[in-house]
């Protein structure tokens, strides 16, 4: 579990992260959403010990960042995948593992099953007498993955992981993010990418150096425009709209082609009651279907609002 | 004080030297020159015996002797600075550093595996070139001075003492200037003006106006050691996680 209460990150006069409070609780795949320079990577890194914050408070597991002596049992429990893999370019795929696992002082045996768990998982055993330098960009970052799980952390901080991946090598990693959630792994994923966010987040928060939104993607979704149905006519007329605005919230908007958006509070009983008005009033309907904002509205309208 | 477990030192060392021997210029840069010297030295000797004859070099060749050994602490100075910069620098330009400060390590113990690292190497290679040096040097003056001038107790004081210290004054002082240099070569060449003073010892010696006496060698890793604590604290003021990822450009 991480908590943040007013986490604050100040570097001499720019506020990096503002205020910040959440939650994130076990097993939970958790998405960082904001542009370059909300302080996801900061926040990122304070929270993995790396640097300090300014005011404000997190847990991280049962320790608290800031204090001393809880800091080097957070990075125990933690494993980091940064935005840059960073990873020893002349060293082996299988010495770079060795070597953190070393740093995580995991027993040798261990290590040897661990690394070859890993490795065979992500598909790079076959190389694992290869330098790690003249890997593909994608086997990279499988290796910087397996190279933070080496020592079984609970928690796991990905900072961009498919950044700059090909769609085939970033499917991949998706998918062994879903894996490490079956496994009930904490994951807390810095990410521009939205279709990803929707795709494999159980909740997303939207931060532009103060937090925007909190929410699950279909929560944040909803969270701007409320629900609406689209009701598609063969033809529209006055008598029609009249009667589509006695019911549901009364908020109708004709669209081109045809169509009508009507907000309502609860489409399971709203949309009967607004259905046979149109039918009352002489209306043809040809397709319903439920509209809602996507993901990249909520995010584009947030952002630039503030 | 810097909180440090020599096992995780030794692990972050482990992974630097295995990378140098995976670099096999930057093990060879080290060696060459403490072997040029071991080799060059006696051959210069040998040399001036060919020409003025058999025997010449006598009890007044001493202080060149001592002047020449004093090269193994200016390529103490020099060496470890070339390796160091390869481990901090070369770490930073791999982005490799925020993965390595995200472990549960000190940020102690990943400066003293860094030092090792550096350390290592170059003193290896000139404690086994001078031995090469002391044995080549006394086989050349044997016969004009009638004893072996090596080992001695003012070699011992250099190689034992001086040189440790040299090289860790090298190794602190590359770890300071990484925090500033994104380029090894820009490190190196920053260190390198380290060299200078050290040269100028080994000039006054050479014209005499120094002697390398097992004393003032002593004095001279007195001074050496204060300038070590000190760099050794401004180094551990610098290689601190925060620093290294929000002030380090």
């Amino acid at each position: 579990m991480i908590e943040t209460e007013n986490l604050t990150r100040k570097f001499g006069d720019l506020t990096a992260v503002d205020d910040l409070t959440l939650r994130v609780d076990d097993g939970e795949v958790f998405g960082f959403l904001g542009p370059n320079g909300a302080g996801k990577t900061t926040t990122i890194r304070m929270l993995a010990c790396l640097i300090s914050k300014t005011s404000g408070s997190a847990k991280v597991g049962d320790y608290e960042i800031g204090n001393r002596a809880d800091e080097p049992k957070i990075r125990r429990n933690i494993g980091l995948v940064p935005d840059n893999v960073g990873l020893y370019e002349e060293l082996t795929a299988y010495k770079n593992l060795d070597f953190y696992g070393r740093y995580y002082k995991v027993d040798k045996t261990k290590r040897r099953e661990r690394i070859e768990y890993f490795l065979k998982l992500l598909g790079l055993w076959e190389k694992r007498d290869v330098a790690a330098g003249t890997f593909s960009k994608g086997m990279k970052q499988k290796l910087a993955i397996a190279r933070a799980l080496i020592h079984d952390p609970q928690i796991l901080f990905m900072d961009e992981p498919t950044a700059n991946l090909d769609p085939e090598a970033s499917k991949t990693v998706r998918d062994f993010i879903l894996e490490l959630k079956r496994e009930k792994k904490t994951i807390f994923l810095n990410t521009h990418n939205l279709d990803e966010a929707q795709r494999i987040c159980d909740r997303i928060a939207i931060l532009n150096t103060k937090l925007m939104a909190l929410g699950t993607p279909a929560e944040l979704e909803r969270s701007i425009s409320g629900r609406k149905t689209v009701v598609q006519l063969e033809s529209v007329n006055d008598a029609i709209l009249s009667a589509a605005r006695r019911v549901g919230t009364g908020n109708v908007e004709p669209v081109e082609g045809n169509k009508l958006m009507i907000g309502v509070d609860n489409p399971e009983t709203d949309n009967p009651d607004i259905l046979s008005a149109i039918f009352a009033a002489g209306g043809r309907i040809q397709f319903v279907t439920e509209a809602s904002s996507t993901l990249e509205d909520v995010y584009l309208k947030l952002v630039r609002s503030q | 004080m810097i909180e440090t477990d020599l096992r995780s030192a030794w692990s972050v060392a482990a992974k630097d030297l295995e990378i140098f021997k995976r670099r096999k210029g930057v093990l060879y840069a080290t060696m060459v020159a403490p072997f040029g010297v071991a080799l060059g030295f006696p051959a210069v000797l040998v040399a001036i015996e060919s020409v003025a004859g058999a025997g010449t070099i006598s009890a007044s060749a001493a202080p060149f002797l001592n002047a020449f050994s004093f090269w193994y602490v200016i390529l103490a100075a020099s060496l470890p600075a070339g390796i160091a910069s390869y481990t901090v620098v070369g770490e930073k330009i791999q982005k490799s550093l925020e993965p390595l400060l995200a472990t549960p390590m000190t940020d102690g113990e990943i400066l003293l595996g860094k030092i090792i690292a550096s350390f290592v190497p170059p003193i290896a290679a000139i404690w086994a070139s001078s031995a090469v040096f002391m044995a080549l040097i006394d086989l050349v003056t044997r016969a004009g001075l009638g004893y072996l001038y090596y080992p001695n107790w003012s070699f011992g004081v250099s190689l034992l003492v001086l040189v440790p210290l040299a090289s860790m004054l090298s190794i602190e002082l590359t770890v300071i200037l990484s925090a500033r240099a994104n380029d090894v070569r820009s490190v190196q060449q920053s260190t390198g003006v380290m060299v200078f003073p050290f040269f100028i010892i080994y000039l006054m010696t050479e014209i005499g106006v120094i002697q390398l006496t097992t004393i003032n060698l002593l004095i001279m890793s007195g001074i050496f050691l204060l300038v070590d604590l000190l760099l050794f604290y401004l180094s551990t003021a610098t290689f601190k996680r925060e620093e290294i990822l929000t002030r380090w450009k």
